[in-house]
C-alpha cells in the first residue's frame, strides 16, 4: 500500500475536482476546498464515517448538485449538470416499479431517443453482463435486493458512459449478496475500462475493489489521505481476503478513521 | 392458493351473513319501513321488468359520467399544474383546500333553484363536489413522487416533459385514481342530492316517489341499485388504472 | 411564492380569491354570486338571531354526537380488523363499499325508519364520518411493526394490555388521520342531512333562503360554515404535526 498525492499530471485524470466546496443550509459546511483527480480506467472510492460529505461529492461530480464553489471537470469539459458520459448507480436502486427489467435497463436510452429495437438490443447484452439473463420481462417487485441493483448497474452500463458513479450501491443488499455482487463488480471493471467512483462507508469493501481509495474526514469534509492499496488482482477472491496486505491495509484505514467516530 | 380460497370463502359468508340479517329483520319487522330483502329484490325485478329502474338510472348516470369526465380531466390538469408550478401552487392549493374541507353541498340548492335540473346543472353539481379532491390528491401525488426517481431521470439526462410523462405521471397515478375514485364517490353524493333536493329526476325521484307513497321495497330496491351501479363504477375504474398505468400489477 | 424577494405565505392567495369573488359580484355576473362584502354584512344581521344560534346549537350538538360514536366505534373496529384477518375478512367488504358509496341515497332510508329530527341527522353523521375512520385505523393498526408486537408478547402483556397499550398508540398517526377525513365528512353529512330534513337546524335556513332567493343571506350562512369546516380541518392538521415525531422514530 503506497500513500499518493490528490492531484496526477494533466491527461491521466478521467475526473478532476478543483477547489469543491458545498455549503448546506444551516449553514452546514458539507465539503471544503476538495482538489481530486480521479485516474481513468480503474476503481476509485470515496470513503469515510457518515457525515463527510461523500455522497454529496458524488453528486456534485454528476451533476445533481451545483457546489457552492469550485469546478469538476470531466474529460477536459467543466460540468454543469448531468451528461452523457456520466451515469449514476442509486443507493436505493431507483427502479421504475411499473417498469420490466428490460426498460429499466434501456432508460437511459430511452430518454435519449435511441429507437426501440436498438435499446432493447444493447439493454439485453448488459442484463446478461450483470448476470440476470432471463429476467427480462420481470418487475423489480419480483426481484431481489441485489438483483434489483444489478438492474440498476445494467441501466448505468448501458448508457455507455466512461464514468460510473456509484452511491453506496451494496448498502442495501445483505452480505452474502453484497460479496458475490463485489466479485462480479471487479470483473466489470477490469472487463468495460470504464472510470468507476464509488461512495462507501464500509472499509474493507474499498480496500478489496478499488485502485485508490480517498478517506475523507466529517465536519466539514475534507481529503484526509489517499491510499492506493495495490491487491494481488491475480489471486482469487478468498485468497485475496485472506492477504496480509489486504487485512494490514484495512487495519490501517481502521486506525486513522477511529478519531472520527464517536 | 388454499388461502385465497379460505378468503374468498370468508368475503361469501359476510355477505351472506348481512343479506340473511336483512330478510330476518324485514319479516319481524323491526319498522315497516323496512321491508325484507325478498320483498326489495321482488320490487327491484318488476322494477326492472316495466323499464322504470333502467329509465332512472339511465337520467341518473347520463350527467354522472359527463361530469366525471369533465372532473377527471379539469382536475387532474389542475392538480398536475399545481404540482409541478410554484406560482400554480401558490394560486390554487389554498382555494381547493378551503373548498374540499366546506361542506359545498349546500350550495346546491340554490345552483338548481336558479338554473333548474337540466343536465347542464346535474354537470355543475358533481364538477363542484369532485373537483376539489381530485385536483388535491393529484397535486398530493405529484409532491410525492420518490427523490430518487427523479434524480435518476435528470442523471440520465430526461427532459422536464420526459421526466413528467415517464416518471412523474406513473408514479402518481396510484394517489391519482384514488382521488378520482374519492371524486367519483363525492360526485355520485352530489348528484342524488340534487335529484332528491329539488324537482325530483332519475333515481332520486323514484326515492322519493316510493318514500312518499310508503312503497319501501321499491324505494329501498331504487337505492340498492345505485350503491351498486357507483360499486360498479368505481371498479371499472380500478381495472382502467391498471390497464394504462400499472402493467406490474397486472400479472400479479 | 416570492415577489420582489419576500416570501408571500400561501394561504395570503385566499385574498386574491375574495377580491376576485368582489368583482365577479359587483359586476352582477350571476345573481348566484352577490359582492363579498354585501355577504360580510349580511353576517352582522344574521349572527346575532336566535334562529341562528340554536341552528348553530343542534348542528354542533349532532356533529359532535356523530363523531364521538363514529370514533367510539370506528377506531376499535378498525383497530381489531388490522389485528385479526377473520374479522377483516368479514367487515373490509361492506366498509370499502360503504366508504366510497353514494351515500345521500341511504339518508332516505334513515329519514323513514328514524323520523324527521335529529337523530336522523347524528345518525347522518354516522354514516358519512366511519368508514373512512374505521378504514384509516385499520391501515394503522396493519402497519405496527411485528417487532414491537413480539416485544409485548415477550413481556407478558395480556391481549387486553396490548391493545390498550401498544396497538392504540403505535396506529396514532394513522388514526388521527382518519378522524381528521371523517370530520370532514362529517361536515358533509351534517350539512346534507340537514338538507334533506330540512324542517331544522340550518336545513330550515337553507330552505327559507333559497325559496325567497336571499343569496346575500344564503352566503354568509355558508360563509360561516365554510369558517367551521376549515378551522376544524386546520386544527387537527396541527395536532397531526405535533404526533409527526411518531412516524421519524417508526422510520
Amino acid at each position: 500500500m503506497t500513500v499518493v498525492n490528490a492531484t496526477m499530471a494533466a491527461g491521466t485524470a478521467a475526473v478532476s475536482v478543483r477547489g469543491v466546496s458545498m455549503i448546506y443550509p444551516g449553514p452546514v459546511q458539507a465539503l471544503q476546498d476538495i482538489d481530486l483527480d480521479f485516474p481513468a480506467g480503474q476503481l476509485t472510492s470515496l470513503l469515510g464515517p457518515s457525515g463527510c460529505g461523500k455522497t454529496t461529492l458524488l453528486k456534485i461530480i454528476a451533476g445533481l448538485l451545483e457546489p457552492a464553489a469550485g469546478t469538476v471537470t470531466v474529460s477536459g469539459k467543466t460540468v454543469k449538470g448531468p451528461g452523457p458520459e456520466r451515469a449514476f448507480v442509486f443507493q436505493d436502486f431507483a427502479l421504475l416499479p411499473w417498469a420490466t427489467v428490460m426498460r429499466n435497463v434501456a432508460f437511459g436510452l430511452e430518454l435519449r431517443g435511441v429507437p426501440t429495437s436498438e435499446r432493447e438490443a444493447v439493454a439485453e447484452k448488459y442484463i446478461g453482463d450483470v448476470g440476470l439473463r432471463g429476467f427480462e420481462q420481470k418487475y423489480p417487485h419480483e426481484l431481489s435486493g441485489g438483483m434489483r441493483q444489478r438492474v440498476g448497474l445494467a441501466r448505468a452500463l448501458a448508457v455507455k458512459a466512461d464514468v460510473l458513479l456509484m452511491d453506496e450501491p451494496f448498502s442495501a443488499v445483505d452480505e452474502q449478496t453484497r460479496r458475490k455482487f463485489q466479485e462480479d463488480l471487479l470483473q466489470l471493471v477490469s472487463v468495460e475500462k470504464r472510470t468507476f467512483i464509488f461512495v462507501t462507508h464500509s472499509i474493507e469493501e474499498a480496500v478489496y475493489l478499488s485502485a485508490r481509495i480517498v478517506l475523507l474526514s466529517p465536519r466539514p469534509g475534507k481529503v484526509w489521505k489517499i491510499i492506493e492499496p495495490k491487491m494481488p488482482r491475480e489471486l482469487s477472491p478468498d485468497q485475496i481476503r485472506r492477504e496480509p496486505g489486504y487485512l494490514d491495509t484495512v487495519e490501517s484505514i481502521w486506525q486513522n478513521l477511529k478519531d472520527y467516530v464517536e | 392458493m388454499s388461502r385465497d380460497y379460505r378468503s374468498t370463502a370468508l368475503t361469501f359468508a359476510s355477505f351472506a351473513f348481512v343479506l340473511c340479517a336483512w330478510e330476518f329483520a324485514g319479516r319481524l319487522p323491526v319498522s315497516n319501513a323496512f321491508p325484507s330483502l325478498s320483498a326489495t329484490a321482488v320490487a327491484g325485478w318488476e322494477m326492472i321488468r316495466d323499464g322504470r329502474l333502467p329509465t332512472a338510472l339511465g337520467i341518473t348516470i347520463v350527467p354522472m359520467l359527463i361530469g366525471v369526465t369533465i372532473s377527471a380531466i379539469a382536475g387532474v390538469l389542475l392538480g398536475l399544474a399545481t404540482g409541478l408550478n410554484r406560482k400554480v401552487e401558490w394560486v390554487g392549493i389554498p382555494l381547493f383546500l378551503v373548498l374540499q374541507a366546506a361542506p359545498l353541498a349546500a350550495i346546491i340548492p340554490m345552483l338548481v333553484l336558479a338554473y333548474g335540473v337540466g343536465l347542464a346543472a346535474k354537470v355543475a353539481v358533481v364538477c363542484i363536489m369532485a373537483v376539489p379532491v381530485i385536483v388535491l390528491n393529484s397535486y398530493k401525488a405529484v409532491q410525492h413522487t420518490p427523490p430518487s426517481l427523479l434524480q435518476m431521470s435528470h442523471a440520465f439526462l430526461g427532459s422536464r416533459l420526459q421526466t413528467i410523462f415517464k416518471v412523474i405521471l406513473p408514479a402518481a397515478s396510484p394517489v391519482i385514481f384514488a382521488g378520482l375514485r374519492l371524486g367519483t364517490a363525492a360526485g355520485f353524493v352530489g348528484a342524488i342530492l340534487a335529484e332528491l333536493l329539488i324537482s325530483p329526476t332519475g333515481i332520486g325521484d323514484l326515492i322519493t316517489y316510493h318514500q312518499s307513497i310508503a312503497e319501501y321495497p321499491q324505494m329501498y330496491a331504487a337505492i340498492v341499485s345505485v350503491i351498486i351501479l357507483s360499486a360498479l363504477f368505481l371498479e371499472f375504474l380500478d381495472r382502467l388504472e391498471v390497464a394504462l398505468f400499472r402493467p406490474e400489477r397486472r400479472t400479479a | 411564492m416570492e415577489l420582489y424577494g419576500h416570501r408571500i405565505p400561501m394561504w395570503a392567495s385566499l385574498g386574491l380569491w375574495a377580491v376576485i369573488w368582489e368583482i365577479v359580484g359587483q359586476a352582477h355576473v350571476t345573481i348566484l354570486l352577490p359582492p363579498l362584502s354585501a355577504c360580510f354584512m349580511k353576517l352582522f344581521e344574521i349572527v346575532p338571531t336566535e334562529t341562528f344560534w340554536s341552528a348553530m346549537r343542534i348542528t354542533a350538538q349532532a356533529f359532535t354526537l356523530g363523531m364521538a360514536v363514529s370514533i367510539l366505534v370506528g377506531v376499535p373496529l378498525g383497530v381489531v380488523m388490522g389485528r385479526s384477518p377473520l374479522i377483516d375478512r368479514l367487515f373490509l367488504p361492506w366498509v370499502s363499499l360503504f366508504v366510497s358509496a353514494p351515500l345521500t341515497a341511504l339518508v332516505p332510508v334513515i329519514m323513514a325508519l328514524f323520523g324527521f329530527d335529529e337523530t336522523t341527522i347524528v345518525l347522518t353523521v354516522v354514516l358519512f364520518a366511519i368508514w373512512i375512520i374505521i378504514l384509516d385505523a385499520r391501515a394503522g393498526s396493519k402497519g405496527i411493526s411485528p417487532s414491537l408486537m413480539e416485544m409485548a408478547t415477550s413481556y407478558g402483556a395480556t391481549r387486553w394490555q396490548a391493545f390498550i397499550k401498544i396497538y392504540l398508540w403505535a396506529a396514532l398517526p394513522e388514526i388521527l388521520a382518519g378522524i381528521r377525513l371523517g370530520l370532514v365528512r362529517a361536515v358533509k353529512g351534517v350539512i346534507i342531512g340537514q338538507l334533506l330534513v330540512s324542517v331544522i337546524g340550518f336545513g330550515y335556513l337553507f330552505e327559507i333562503y333559497s325559496s325567497n332567493f336571499l343569496m346575500e343571506h344564503m352566503w354568509a350562512l355558508l360563509l360561516v360554515l365554510f369558517f367551521f369546516a376549515y378551522l376544524m380541518d386546520a386544527g387537527m392538521g396541527e395536532l397531526e404535526r405535533r404526533i409527526d415525531y411518531y412516524s421519524s422514530v417508526r422510520g
